[in-house]
């Protein structure tokens, strides 16, 4: 109920930006946007809070890309690499969709929706992958 | 000396319109260009892993230089104190402007990412010559452009020469910058030399001369104005110095890397075997850049004929541009030595070849022309908004006690 | 953030059924295994010791490795085709001495290629490793004329189906990065483990800081030399028997 409060909000803030800025809203339809694979806790979906995770994830993915890029901090719950694995999910012959325009992506959908340019799968993948995963539990130190 | 009129073209001639369309067609091939080696990326260039820098580069480096030259004109009349280079002083400032866009244009849309425009310009590393440039690009812009106002508003004159001082300093401080791109490389053999900001500065001041001596006789074969010989005898005589400063530059460059064992292998490369940076070299460079318009600037045959000062100041921009493509393509061509005393035999990927060629693609081509259509289409629409080009320039309305 | 660290387990338990790490028994025994959660710190500068004289003729198992480690795989012509390690024989021009070796990125102390770069995508990790921040790299190309070891690629065509761990994409300039996750998870370089698995040990790696470390012991043991000295970057890339 709550995400299609969200939606719903969301939609109506875009009807008025269209029709401000002249926009036909009748050509763009609601993605759908697939589910993720698995819920981080009990409690809660994601690594964070729906709505958060909803307004915020750009910020987060930024924050999180400097301590990794820069100080070598690798912890899993905002590397885009687990983002992808758990959100990214297959049709039914087991194929991962594209990231191009018009693909039902997870990202790309509600990108293609909202009108934001993702830069992300530019350089990282848009794809699960099998491979070295940075997700792995980090060493135990204490 | 009388009062100088300044005004604004017509703009219904057939070469204002001409001009117009030429530039922007030339324009719209290099956007063209640009969309193509953003969208396939760089491998429809003839740029490679070794050669990183190409023609556009080179036509970069020109605009850059010539824009930082061209203002010369007018830090003689303001700096120097020269009445005589006054009238001169707007276009020459005008010109500044509109060729740094140009070269700045193409170096911009040459990146990897000329979507990160942002970043290059909110995220500085001060240690980079190339950061540095950066800011020296833009307050060059903004200089010029209050150098003009100071010039045009009649209220704000008695700050011009002041303007006029900070410009110049600025402008040898900017192609110190442009020389130290290179100058400051340690890994290639042709660069890590402080010649280098000399050599661009002297490159500067002939490139910017010439080319403004071709936009003055261009201007008044179109307009019909009456120009006096006397306005063309002194910067004539001028583009022969700054030839033979350049040469003299080059001359030194040349030498010192003779006398170092070390780098006998780079001179052999660019004076004897380095194929079309060789022929660049002596023909372009040394033959036409060089001896010819000096013979044309003053051999008594010619030197009294406008056409041979436009053939020269042509010529001086063949010169120009053959230097700075044996340079900064040569320079990058000849292989770096990683392991000194040793030779290279076999450099995996590379085939045991560690030598790359460059051909430069039609796209990097289309897109370094564009930057000079860029400058001129600015150039032509300016003075059709604003009086920059002066009514008359005969000898005895500039200076009446003037005598041939 | 407000997450137990029992929901991260649970959470990572999840996830490692569809990511199988190939290395995962590695990692924990490494007795420099860096924290990943902490962020790396000068105390430690990682480097590498390359003896020539193991070095052999017609094996590329490291090249092949880096090739699928990080996905360099593009179909182009070899002059841009992205090269983050190559194998170079070199002759003393004197004595006519052949010698085999892997060159990449030195990871320089002093690494002309951070200081030239205008918006500072190219620098060096607190812990010595010499990066590119893509993120920031506006591909201008800069690095590569300043690199004297030739070390960094351009990514002259998109591309798609990148390594996870390994993002690289048009527009950007690479080069060896040490495999930085891996350092980062206690593991070694994926061409050093090629070049153990073939029974050639020609490489090592290790905390140049920590004067108990193997390559430290082996450094202040034997002569080794860095390529230009001259220049007196202080690569972190060292070599024996050249």
């Amino acid at each position: 109920m709550k995400i299609l409060m969200i939606l719903g909000k969301l939609s109506l803030g875009l009807l008025l930006i269209m029709t401000v800025s002249g926009v036909s809203s009748g050509e763009v339809s609601m993605p759908e946007i697939p589910k993720a694979k698995n819920n981080f806790s009990a409690e809660q979906s994601c690594v964070e809070p729906i709505d958060l995770m909803r307004r915020e994830h750009g910020l987060l993915l930024k924050h999180y890309r400097h301590d990794t890029m820069r100080r070598g901090i690798r912890t899993s719950e905002y590397s885009l690499i687990a983002c992808v694995n758990c959100h990214v999910t297959a049709d039914e012959s087991g194929n991962y969709p594209t990231v191009h325009h018009g693909s039902d992506h997870f990202c790309r959908s509600c990108h293609t929706y909202a009108a934001v340019n993702i830069d992300c799968f530019q350089c990282h993948t848009s794809k699960p992958q099998e491979s070295f995963s940075s997700d792995m539990e980090p060493v135990q130190s204490d | 000396m009388k009062k100088v009129t300044f005004y604004v073209i017509e703009g219904k001639s057939f070469a204002f319109y001409g001009g117009i369309i030429v530039s922007v067609f030339f324009i719209l091939l290099g956007l063209f260009a640009a969309y193509n080696m953003e969208h396939h990326g760089h491998i429809i260039t003839g740029m490679n892993n070794q050669i990183v820098w190409g023609i556009p580069h080179v036509f970069a480096i020109f605009l850059i230089l010539a824009a930082s030259g061209v203002l010369n004109v007018a830090s003689i009349s303001s700096v120097f104190r020269k009445i005589f280079y006054n009238p001169l002083a707007r276009l020459s400032a005008l010109l500044a402007i509109t060729l740094l866009i140009g070269g700045l244009s193409v170096l911009v849309l040459d990146l990897g990412r000329p979507d990160r425009l942002v970043v290059a310009m909110t995220s500085y590393n001060f240690k980079s010559i190339f950061a540095w440039n950066i800011i020296l690009y833009n307050g060059f812009l903004l200089i010029c452009v209050v150098y003009l106002w100071f010039m045009m508003q009649r209220s704000m004159q008695r700050y011009y020469p002041t303007a006029g001082l900070i410009a110049f300093t600025w402008r040898l401080i900017l192609t110190t910058g442009t020389g130290s791109i290179f100058g400051f490389l340690v890994a290639k053999e042709a660069y890590q030399t402080a010649i280098m900001a000399p050599l661009f500065i002297a490159l500067s001041l002939s490139l910017g001369l010439a080319i403004f001596l071709l936009v003055l006789l261009i201007d008044y074969w179109e307009t019909h104005c009456s120009l006096g010989d006397g306005i063309l005898t002194r910067p004539k005589k001028l583009l022969g110095v700054f030839i033979v400063g350049v040469f003299y530059f080059v001359l030194v460059y040349h030498l010192t890397h003779l006398y170092f064992t070390g780098r006998h292998g780079i001179e052999y490369f660019v004076l004897a075997g380095g194929g079309v940076y060789t022929v660049l070299f002596w023909a372009g460079y040394v033959f036409l850049g060089t001896i010819l318009p000096l013979l044309l600037l003053y051999h008594d045959r010619f030197t009294n004929n406008r056409i041979s000062i436009a053939v020269a100041a042509l010529l001086t921009i063949v010169g120009g541009i053959s230097l700075l493509y044996v340079i900064i393509i040569g320079g990058q061509a000849y292989p770096i030595d990683i392991f000194p005393g040793k030779e290279i035999i076999d450099y995996g990927a590379m085939h045991s070849s560690t030598m790359y060629s460059y051909t430069p693609s039609i796209w990097e081509i289309m897109l370094g022309v564009s930057g000079i259509a860029i400058a001129s289409f600015l150039t032509v629409v300016a003075v059709r908004i604003l009086p920059f080009i002066p009514r008359s320039l005969s000898d005895t309305d500039l200076d009446e006690t003037f005598k041939h | 953030m407000n997450v137990s660290t029992q929901n991260r387990r649970d959470f990572l338990k999840k996830s490692a059924a569809i990511t199988v790490a190939p290395g995962v028994l590695l990692y924990s025994v490494s007795p420099k295994a860096h924290h990943a959660e902490k962020p790396v710190t000068s105390e430690t500068r990682w480097g590498m010791l390359i003896d020539t004289n193991k070095c052999v003729d017609n094996c590329t198992a490291c090249l092949d490795a880096c090739v699928e480690e990080h996905g360099l795989t593009e179909d182009v012509p070899v002059e841009i085709k992205p090269v983050w390690i190559r194998k170079v024989t070199v002759r003393d021009k004197q004595t006519g001495r052949e010698t085999f070796l892997p060159l990449m990125c030195q990871h320089c102390e002093n690494p002309p290629c951070v200081d030239v770069c205008p918006t500072g995508a190219s620098f060096k990790r607190a812990d010595g490793i010499v990066l590119v921040d893509r993120h920031t790299c506006i591909g201008c190309r800069y690095c590569m004329m300043a690199c004297p070891y030739k070390a960094r690629s351009f990514v002259h065509e998109a591309l798609e189906n990148q390594k996870p761990h390994s993002p690289r994409g048009k527009g950007t300039v690479e080069s060896c990065n040490f495999c930085v996750y891996r350092i980062d998870h206690g593991m070694g370089p994926a061409c050093i483990e090629a070049c153990e698995a073939e029974g050639h040990e020609a490489m090592i790696y290790g905390d140049m800081n920590d004067p108990e470390s193997e390559i430290s012991k082996k450094l202040k043991e034997m002569s080794s030399s860095v390529l230009r000295p001259d220049l007196k970057l202080n690569p972190g890339i060292r070599y024996q028997g050249l």
